[in-house]
């Protein structure tokens, strides 16, 4: 966090600029769009893990979350505004609940981590079993294991006629990835962002000097969750129908792997590593000589093995030793000159 | 007549069968440097834990500037000014010197006050050469020096430490008596420690507690040359 903000925000914009263009070159923008989206998804939970040290086995329930109320509220309501907003409000509602009844509850991160599981499975199994006609929300059947096709897509507002699909639905995503990336960037450089890295560093020492620990967790899982239920909305958007896999399990580790390969305590980590997975698990899925859960698995031992900070501290070390601390050390100079001067 | 900051009635605290805390009734002025003394297992930190909200008294009550704080979260007391050192280092590892005290100064006051707090704190205690040097790569010593540095920010009013002086080097115990010197100047100090010497050195009113009980309480002097205090630190009947 040595670098100004302002500085920070240019590099973001030039470096996200420059992939937008180029990207859709050598990948189909249908693919890309769901990487983006995945790459929201996991920095929702690098947030939390990375910067509030809450390890949440469940985000795969908010981008669950998001994505239902998407669906349901946009069959209802005909457009796409009110349901991207409400796919925001839904999972940080949901997320303030269930954290202030953990963070107050002094739930240590084991037990955490068994809740927020428990809640996945708990919405997976309700989702799954409401195939009958007598789950309807407004005009919505729930759909059961069959999930929900055929809801309104993003449309420019006020204009339900006018869709926003294809090549302009990945540009309005990765706009929204880096528009999110900026904000993250924000919270964590203000006051709040640097009392919950302190929080994540020694809960016990944050409460003696007087901050409400409990309050700022909840806060800031709820942050995660709206950020987890944005990409959900997005995803649904995508995949133009939601089904009960988005609540699994198997949702939630990958969120989990992504972070640990792309770099736990880096924003970017956690992006990268979830595009770079997904991509993989995209092209193994072209081939059927092995089968690409076993490549997930043995890539996420080679990393906490080898490279257990992740991709992105590991490549960034270097690059600061030999970069960074130059531009330091006469910075450090001056200022002890200008003390005793 | 100064004011009375801290004050405990009958403070009892229970762990099974075990009474660590027996009745405590202690009282404290303002700007007043109390050590708290005794053999291990005394209760000596059990009355600190539950003096600061880490732990709920069984029985009894704890007041500070007359309110009744029994009960009460940690960090809802600190909030009323109450600085806090527990026994063992209790710091942002991976967060550097000025950004640990910088998050103490900020629960009281904006983020530029903050900063200038930060930096006459980090002047005062001598830290600048490592100011921005995260905690886990320096010493014990420094660490604890970092530590009473985000206490102080906060321009307590009752400051409590819970054995400061313990692995410390000589030369860094006497920067830590000048540093709990200048806090009683604004603040109450209680300090709970082992450390006869630092003690000696420091000390007014001490407190000795003994099986959970407040044995005496006395001028230093007398309290080093009572027998019965002797025979408790030696381990013999009185």
């Amino acid at each position: 966090m040595e670098r100004s903000l302002g500085k920070d925000i240019t590099a973001t914009l030039i470096v996200s600029a420059l992939l937008i263009w180029l990207l859709p070159m050598m990948v189909a923008t249908y693919t890309l769009t769901v990487l983006v989206i995945y790459g929201m998804l996991g920095l929702s939970l690098g947030l939390i893990w990375g910067f509030g040290g809450i390890l949440c086995f469940g985000q795969a329930a908010f981008f669950g979350l998001g994505a239902y109320t998407y669906a349901i509220a946009a069959i209802n309501f005909g457009e796409s505004t009110v349901p991207m907003l409400l796919a925001v409000l839904v999972p940080l509602i949901f997320a303030a609940v269930l954290g202030a009844l953990m963070f107050y509850g002094r739930l240590t991160d084991v037990y955490l981590g068994v809740i927020t599981l428990v809640v996945t499975l708990i919405l997976f199994k309700f989702v799954n079993s409401t195939a009958g006609p007598q789950y309807v929300i407004g005009n919505a059947r729930l759909g059961g294991y069959n999930g929900i096709p055929g809801f309104q897509t993003l449309n420019v507002p006020g204009n339900p006629d006018a869709y926003i699909w294809g090549d302009p639905y990945f540009y309005f995503c990765a706009v929204t990835l880096v528009i999110v990336f900026l904000l993250v960037t924000w919270l964590l450089r203000s006051s709040f962002g640097r009392v919950a890295i302190g929080i994540r560093e020694n809960e016990t020492r944050m409460a003696l000097m007087g901050y409400d620990v409990a309050a700022r967790k909840t806060v800031l899982f709820a942050i995660g969750a709206a950020i987890a239920g944005l990409a959900g909305a997005l995803f649904a958007n995508w995949g133009e129908i939601v089904t009960p896999g988005l609540f699994s399990l198997g949702q939630s580790a990958e969120i989990i792997i992504w972070c640990i390969v792309g770099g736990l305590g880096t924003r970017l980590g956690p992006i990268l590593g979830a595009a770079g997975l997904a991509y993989l698990k995209f092209m193994l899925g072209q081939q059927s000589l092995i089968d690409n859960t076993l490549i997930t698995g043995l890539i996420l031992v080679l990393f906490v093995l080898f490279l257990p900070k992740g991709l992105v501290p590991a490549v960034a070390a270097p690059w600061k030793a030999s970069f960074g601390r130059a531009r330091r050390r006469p910075h450090a100079r001056q200022r002890r000159k200008a003390r005793h001067g | 007549m100064a004011e009375t900051v801290l004050e405990t009635h009958g403070l009892t605290m229970r762990f099974g069968g075990v009474t660590a805390s027996d009745n405590v009734n202690f009282s404290l002025k303002a700007r007043e440097l109390r050590c708290l003394i005794g053999p291990n297992g005394a209760g000596k930190s059990t009355f600190f834990k539950c003096v600061t909200g880490l732990l709920t008294p069984t029985e009894g009550q704890v007041f500070m500037r007359g309110q009744d704080v029994t009960g009460w979260q940690p960090h809802q007391i600190a909030s009323l000014g109450v600085g806090i050192k527990t026994q063992t280092p209790n710091v942002m590892d991976a967060l550097s010197v000025h950004e640990n005290i910088w998050l103490s100064a900020r629960r009281f006051h904006d983020a530029a006050e903050a900063k200038a707090r930060t930096d006459t704190i980090i002047d005062r205690l001598a830290l600048g050469g490592i100011a921005r040097t995260e905690l886990g790569q320096l010493a014990h010593g420094e660490r604890q020096r970092v530590e009473l540095g985000l206490v102080a920010v906060a321009d307590p009013w009752l400051v409590l430490l819970d054995e400061p002086a313990a692995g410390m080097s000589a030369q860094d115990v006497d920067r830590m008596t000048e540093i709990i010197h200048e806090l009683t100047r604004s603040a109450a100090v209680v300090i709970v420690e082992h450390d006869m010497q630092f003690i000696r050195s420091i000390a007014e009113t001490v407190t000795v507690f003994h099986q959970g009980a407040v044995l005496m309480e006395d001028h230093v002097d007398h309290v080093m040359s009572d027998p019965t205090v002797r025979a408790v630190y030696l381990g013999k009947k009185a």
